[in-house]
């Protein structure tokens, strides 16, 4: 096998190539990291390669392959976004706030993976605190889409999303706080989960709006995305929000006939806010679902727009507190020479964070304040409540929820960066799916101007299986997925 | 104008759990600094608070205690504000649905009467670190160890008037926790601190006055200090006309004043919102029930079973239940003499007032209630006078083993054989009959007084242990005939 094969092959295929031994774990590593070396300058979607680690871990996983004692996952190559602790590892949630931090401690999902024998390769970038869109608020420079280095990756999983479009690694986590794995995923023509709020473990994650993060899968497959999330699943006695339910096992089910299911469209998800082509694109990808024998019916999720406001109240608000921690005492940045204790924390905290981290802290804070409580934070926790029962409701005509990622394809880096209500629009059809905890997935499906768009599944709480075996069966029938961009300096 | 003083006490409670309430660092007092702190204790990045469950139970056990309704639905927020020893900038506490609700705690008073409290809730939360201002010269250090100990703060309705009930009633919540085994109540470790809040209205008036807030009181009698000087302050400045300013205010215990911390800390706007990283706590009536199946004999039922089993006053009863040690010293000495009120007189007697001069508590106490009853009964069977008792406790206190071998090898026999005392009595009526003719010739006014001789000589004689009572038969038998 060439060594291009090697850098898009599945983690599946890469399992099978390393348990006969047609490729070491040690070999496989050096590939990938030649390959970041070779090809990330232009994209800028590694914060960190942690090299050492990477062959550690490799030569480990090699003797676990001859000891008969590897996992599906072991000795497969894998990046973490840089919001996961690793132990020994520098940890910047893409701020120059957390520049010197190396968590002593590893994230329950990183120690799983560990354990599961993956092999670590680096940490991607993202936006600041996990805070953006489109990758261009991260302290270490934007990201740049593998498909048009011109455009953004979205965000704020941009870097791993760009890293596994790109062929560092076929697996990389990311985090879902209002669209963060789905959008990027969409944008850069990958396979991102979200799940269900309480399947991962939120523990070494650093928080950005407790409520609403969840750490998910970003592959170049469905299967592989299941492969990976049943080392990620599973209740975690360090996250009191994490659930206690059975974890299947994701890949068994994958093949399952999809004929008779039930599959809801939104009305709102394909509205005017829509581009046109994309919409075209998305009934195209729907139209080969109904020829596995599904059923489209038409939903209403009628709050869609006003889970915009209130996303934006609540996870500012939850923000404002979880990032009062970096306040240059104890870890962290901390400004040179303080003249007191309120200089310590207005310049450490001033220096630290870039503005749009500052912007979210500010509304946050204002939402939380004596007197505007009960007419921001306390309204937004009812409408929430209200958005959860639309879902509830459609979810008792259909299985599954189907629309776009995202409204358009990838835009130009800067077009939307000085309009922070349009980079917030670029959330409409995933935030809603955080507020009500739902498991959200997003796979490509189709191309516009050389550019992908990705298809989005919404299903019922803690029903990831159904969205894997949609995908899965849409991956069986369309080859999307397998499409690749041509990057600068590469040999093919 | 008369003034009536309007209080309601706001308590931090430590609660003894092994570990912390959010986290699996110890929860012990007086470690080197920052070693019993762990990475949730220290607010960093991606740890998660887990609430330890002995917390909770110890907060339904207090709610239990007080007969206060328990929140089936509890809920943890956060309370944002910066401090250094504050690691996340917020504090996790419990602001809109506490565990613990209203109830009605009795207290003794010194007269014996009883003084209802009404409780206006308890809620958990977690303690902060501090800050060390010697350790370093110029510099302020951060010690994290405090940081997540177990607190419950236990509020209170303004229903205190005098200083005198206000600390009846912290004794009484000392009392009600150490019972418990929630807390060890070490007021001068900080694990019981108090804030007062203080107002005055014209006597006869419902209005509350304005009120300012005492922090951190840390003893008994600083609380009934700090009452009274603030007291005092705010009278003199309502009776020249002024004004209250409602702030926070500190009690100098060196200068005996309050003085007003700075406004900054009243103007903090803490933005609670509930805490995401914790599920709501949702318990039902079997959990309730088997945490009051945990409860020991509380210290009101314990005191009114005292006077009612034992036939004590209500003041002896409150002092025995204080403590739930000093209550099982006095049923277990009970329980080896049976003899009650005389136990009770000895505990609270000489056996405090050694405990007190020694400096010991009831736990230290070198007599163990055995020991203590093999007096009792002593004194109770008429073979020591009070006064011999008061030699062979001693006796005891000193380690000389038990009451009988004390009063052998002593020799404090108090001499009860009528044959004995009869001659002894009419020996010394014999060698002074200059005194039996002053006394035969007194009125019985006069004659109580010169009886006192007599008794001197004999117990002189005796070395002091003849049966006074029967020596008293004995000598008015023999001088008045």
């Amino acid at each position: 096998m060439s060594h291009s094969d090697l850098s898009y092959a599945s983690a599946k295929k890469l399992s099978t190539m390393l348990k006969q031994g047609d490729v070491s774990a040690l070999e496989l590593t050096s590939h990938f990291l030649d390959r970041i070396r070779q090809l990330d300058g232009p994209l800028n979607s590694l914060i960190t390669v942690s090299e050492e680690h990477a062959i550690t871990a490799a030569k480990a996983a090699d003797k676990a392959l001859s000891d008969g004692t590897a996992t599906p996952l072991t000795g497969i190559p894998l990046l973490h976004k840089d919001i996961f602790c690793t132990k020994g590892i520098k940890t910047t949630c893409a701020s120059h706030m957390l520049d010197n931090f190396v968590p002593p401690y590893d994230a329950t999902v990183v120690s799983r993976l560990n354990a599961a024998g993956t092999v670590t390769l680096g940490k991607t970038n993202m936006d600041e605190f996990a805070m953006g869109s489109s990758n261009e608020t991260s302290f270490y420079g934007a990201v740049a889409n593998p498909w048009d280095t011109d455009r953004v990756p979205g965000g704020s999983s941009g870097g791993s999303a760009a890293a596994i479009a790109a062929g560092f690694a076929p697996l990389s986590t990311g985090t879902d706080t209002g669209g963060s794995i789905r959008q990027p995923a969409a944008l850069c023509g990958i396979t991102g989960l979200k799940p269900t709020y309480g399947r991962v473990s939120r523990r070494g994650i650093i928080a950005f709006a407790s409520s609403l993060d969840q750490a998910g899968p970003m592959t170049r497959s469905v299967e592989d995305a299941a492969m990976m999330l049943n080392a990620m699943c599973g209740i975690d006695e360090g996250d009191s929000t994490s659930a206690d339910i059975a974890v299947p096992d994701f890949t068994t089910l994958l093949e399952q006939d999809i004929a008779g299911l039930r599959i809801g469209l939104p009305k709102e998800y394909f509205s005017s806010d829509l581009d046109a082509q994309v919409s075209a694109q998305i009934h195209a990808a729907l139209a080969e679902l109904e020829k596995e024998g599904a059923t489209l019916v038409d939903i209403e999720l009628p709050h869609t727009h006003q889970g915009i406001a209130t996303y934006y109240v609540i996870a500012p608000a939850e923000a404002s507190a979880n990032l009062s921690r970096y306040d240059g005492v104890r870890f962290g940045h901390r400004c040179d020479n303080p003249k007191d204790l309120m200089d310590l924390y207005e310049r450490s905290r001033s220096e630290g964070f870039g503005d749009e981290v500052q912007r979210r802290i500010l509304v946050g804070t204002y939402a939380l304040s004596t007197g505007f409580y009960d007419a921001y934070f306390k309204k937004a926790q009812q409408v929430r409540r209200i958005i959860a029962n639309d879902f509830q409701r459609a979810f008792e005509q259909v299985d599954i929820i189907a629309g776009p990622a995202a409204p358009s394809v990838a835009f130009k880096k800067g077009e939307k960066a000085a309009d922070p209500l349009a980079m917030y629009m670029e959330d409409v059809y995933t935030l809603s799916v955080n507020l009500a905890g739902l498991p959200g997935m997003s796979v490509p499906a189709g191309m516009l101007d050389g550019l992908p768009i990705g298809l989005q599944l919404i299903g019922r709480s803690f029903d990831e299986q159904t969205l894997l075996n949609v995908g899965h069966r849409f991956q069986q029938r369309t080859d999307w997925h397998l499409n690749t961009p041509t990057l600068a300096g590469a040999i093919s | 104008m008369k003034w009536e003083v309007v209080m309601g006490l706001e308590v931090h409670l430590q609660l003894a759990t092994k570990s912390k309430i959010f986290s699996g660092a110890a929860n012990r007092f007086g470690a080197e600094p920052n070693i019993q702190a762990c990475a949730i204790d220290l607010g960093m990045p991606g740890m998660l608070p887990v609430l330890n469950e002995q917390a909770l139970q110890y907060a339904v056990m207090f709610g239990l205690g007080v007969g206060a309704a328990i929140g089936k639905r509890s809920v943890f927020d956060r309370k944002n504000y910066f401090y250094p020893d504050s690691p996340k900038g917020y504090q996790v506490s419990q602001f809109f649905e506490p565990i613990v609700g209203e109830g009605l705690f009795d207290v003794p008073m010194s007269d014996g009467s009883l003084y209802p409290v009404r409780i206006t809730r308890a809620h958990l939360e977690e303690d902060a670190g501090k800050s060390v201002h010697d350790a370093f010269a110029d510099q302020t250090g951060i010690d994290l160890n405090r940081a997540g100990t177990p607190l419950l703060e236990i509020v209170t309705e303004p229903d205190f008037r005098t200083a005198e009930q206000a600390v009846a009633y912290l004794k009484a919540l000392h009392s009600l926790v150490t019972y418990l085994g929630i807390s060890d109540g070490n007021m001068a470790e900080g694990s019981m601190r108090c804030d007062i809040n203080i107002s005055l209205r014209p006597e006869g008036t419902d209005e509350l006055g304005t009120r300012t807030e005492i922090k951190n009181v840390n003893s008994f009698r600083f609380v009934e200090r700090a009452i009274e000087v603030e007291v005092e302050r705010q009278r003199d400045i309502l009776e020249d006309g002024g004004r209250i300013i409602q702030e926070t205010r500190l009690y100098d215990a060196d200068k005996n004043e309050t003085r007003s911390m700075r406004s900054k800390e009243v103007a903090n706007d803490y933005r609670y919102f509930p805490e995401p990283d914790l599920l709501p706590i949702v318990i039902d009536d079997d959990y309730i029930e088997s945490i009051r199946e945990l409860l020991p004999e509380l210290p009101g039922p314990k005191r009114a079973r005292f006077v009612d089993q034992y036939g004590l006053g209500d003041y002896d009863a409150a002092l025995l239940v204080s403590t739930r040690s000093m209550a099982d010293y006095f049923e277990a000495t009970v329980a080896a003499s049976d003899e009650a009120k005389l136990s009770a007189n000895w505990i609270l007697g000489d056996l405090s007032a050694a405990m007190n001069r020694d400096e010991l508590s009831i736990e230290e106490c070198p007599v163990s209630p055995e020991l203590l009853a093999g007096l009792v009964t002593r004194v109770a069977d008429n073979t020591l006078s009070s006064k011999l008792a008061k030699q062979v406790f001693e006796g005891l206190w000193q380690g000389e083993g038990s009451a009988d071998d004390i009063i052998e090898s002593r020799g404090l026999k108090q001499v009860s054989d009528s044959g004995a005392l009869e001659a002894m009595v009419d020996e010394v009526i014999a060698n002074n009959p200059a005194q039996v003719e002053q006394y035969r010739a007194a009125d019985d006014g006069k004659r109580k007084k010169l009886s006192g001789f007599f008794v001197g000589q004999i117990m002189k004689a005796s070395k002091g242990q003849a049966n006074p009572q029967m020596l008293n038969e004995l000598l008015s038998r023999k001088l008045d005939s």
